[in-house]
């Protein structure tokens, strides 16, 4: 039940996509935002749609787990459109309806680019895996250690927090089957009982998470681990020629959306 | 006290998904009250989802689950009822400790099956004495004791539900020779306090030579071996082949065979081999 959610989850490939730097995804996708929002018009939208459809037949990513992403979040993109199509002045469809055609057309693009947004994050994180998105992070951000920002250590706190999700996910199930097997229920009740049901689970899940982030500590302070200066890296990152060819491509893009925008279209 | 029979139990993790995989397969068993069962097997052979399914803490993929004739995933109160009738002690059990004090954990289980305060009160001090933990012990917060104790009051919350039948996964994982040996002389005292079933998941032959009048090994999902431990470690090679080991005495007779010496019979304990050399002796087989 609990191995079925899916947050950043990274689906292994060799597609030209997967293949990409992770510091040109990031990059690519700080672009794709800024177009996303700067799109105004059905002809920017529309190009904003076709790249990202265009992205993901690229990194064959189903679409099926991209709507399961969206799916938490399907209350706030109904409310957003519900709002538009209510609170926006224009030409009634009917007269004397408080709906509009102007409202309607809001709505549709505010839930466009809300689904964008999120399926454009989801394709990074489904086709980059944590450590290489971390690395890739700290990479790009690493100009402002200069100004004694922590990047490293943010960075590592990140990768680690991902890397330990599943692992917690697997101790609350065996906590969970524990409690039940000696006779706990989770699933009757009323409200208030079912949070104090909780508590069997939540107090051995915190002592074991200190637990191992002790053991944790540990073992990276006897492999001599001190932070990040002077640290190498197995796997040096290498910007190739395809890197250079997305880059050029979301310019482009960017600019097709700014130029659209620009003459009103 | 209860039977239980499985019939053809099959199961299959995250079916339908890439990551499909049959942890058990066709599993027909019988276990009769009052035995003492050695289930042993290698990692990921399915001994863990098998007992799992003993107490309709999982759901066949196919397959049943009688236990004295109904089936434990009938409905909903029969997947609850038996969980009172199997008790099954988790590996590292003391992960699962959450109250403020030791005698609230125990009672932790019998609380759940709304018995009385009395009933409660009789069943906890019942258990712990079982387990070997001391009434001193009660007020302390299970997280001060030391592992050997934790493990024990873990191992007492589930007996103080008074299970007919008691499955235990690799109960002395990770604890040190005395601590092994009092957990496995809780256990088989309790068996014969109690004439409850108990079921043994172990790696250790030896302890599972000793202690259990019949050893099921799996491997891949299926029972490889069923029977006495006479007839299991009758065939030392067997096991070894599935990857597990076999006793001292069995590793020993098996060498001393491959060295030519004679000796007779199914071998485990090492008064077994002791006996087994000197009669070879005696006849002159070395």
């Amino acid at each position: 039940m609990l191995k079925d959610i899916t947050l950043g989850q990274f689906f292994p490939g060799d597609t030209l996509v997967h293949r990409l730097d992770p510091r040109t995804k990031l990059i690519l996708l700080v672009v794709y935002i800024v177009a996303l929002f700067q799109a105004k018009s059905w002809w920017s939208y529309g190009l904003v749609l076709f790249a990202t459809v265009l992205c993901m037949a690229v990194s064959k990513i189903h679409p099926r787990s991209i709507f399961k992403g969206l799916k938490p979040m399907l209350f706030i993109i109904v409310l957003t459109g519900l709002l538009n199509i209510f609170y926006t002045q224009g030409t009634p469809v009917l007269p004397g309806w408080i709906v509009t055609w102007e409202g309607i057309g809001r709505a549709v693009q505010m839930i466009l680019r809300i689904t964008l947004l999120i399926a454009g994050t989801f394709l990074l994180t489904y086709t980059t895996s944590p450590i290489a998105l971390t690395d890739g992070l700290e990479r790009l951000l690493s100009p402002l250690k200069k100004i004694k920002v922590p990047v490293h250590e943010m960075t590592i706190m990140m990768s680690m927090a991902l890397r330990f999700i599943p692992t917690l996910i697997e101790e609350t199930d065996k906590i969970m089957s524990a409690q039940k097997a000696r006779g706990a229920d989770f699933e009757t009740g009323r409200l208030t009982e079912r949070a104090k049901a909780l508590l069997p689970i939540l107090v051995p899940l915190f002592v074991s998470a200190f637990r191992r982030a002790d053991e944790l500590a540990v073992a990276m302070e006897s492999r001599c681990y001190h932070g990040g200066e002077g640290r190498t890296r197995m796997k040096q990152m290498k910007l190739q020629g395809i890197d250079a060819l997305a880059l050029v491509l979301g310019a482009v893009f960017l600019a097709a959306v700014i130029v659209l925008r620009h003459f009103g279209l | 006290m209860p039977e239980l029979r499985i019939e053809a139990l099959t199961h299959v993790y995250s079916a339908g998904t890439p990551f499909q995989k049959t942890a058990i397969e066709n599993i027909d068993l019988t276990i009769p009250q009052g035995q003492m069962i050695g289930l042993l097997g290698h990692t990921g052979s399915g001994k863990s989802t098998f007992i799992q399914h003993l107490n309709a803490l999982l759901k066949p993929t196919s397959g049943r689950v009688l236990c004295d004739g109904k089936d434990v995933n009938a409905d909903k109160f029969s997947r609850r009822d038996v969980k009172w009738q199997v008790g099954l002690v988790f590996q590292y059990p003391e992960y699962q400790l959450f109250e403020e004090t030791v005698y609230k954990d125990i009672a932790f289980g019998p609380k759940n099956r709304k018995l009385s305060e009395s009933e409660i009160d009789e069943r906890v001090r019942e258990a712990a004495a079982f387990v070997g933990v001391d009434e001193e012990l009660f007020e302390r917060s299970p997280l001060e004791l030391s592992g050997g104790q934790k493990r024990r009051v873990a191992i007492a919350g589930v007996i103080a539900m008074r299970p007919g039948v008691l499955v235990l996964d690799e109960p002395t994982a990770g604890l040190d020779p005395a601590g092994c040996r009092q957990i496995l002389d809780n256990v088989a005292a309790y068996r014969e306090k109690t004439g409850s079933t108990v079921i043994l998941v172990s790696h250790n032959m030896d302890d599972a030579a000793r202690m259990a009048e019949r050893l099921i090994v799996f491997d891949h999902g299926h029972v490889a071996m069923d029977g006495t431990p006479e007839e299991v470690f009758r065939e030392p090679r067997r096991l070894i082949d599935i990857g597990l080991n076999v006793p001292h005495a069995s590793a020993i007779a098996m060498a001393l065979r491959e060295r030519g010496v004679a000796l007779e019979g199914s071998i485990y304990t090492h008064e077994q081999l002791k006996a087994a050399i000197l009669r070879a002796k005696e006849v002159g087989a070395c």
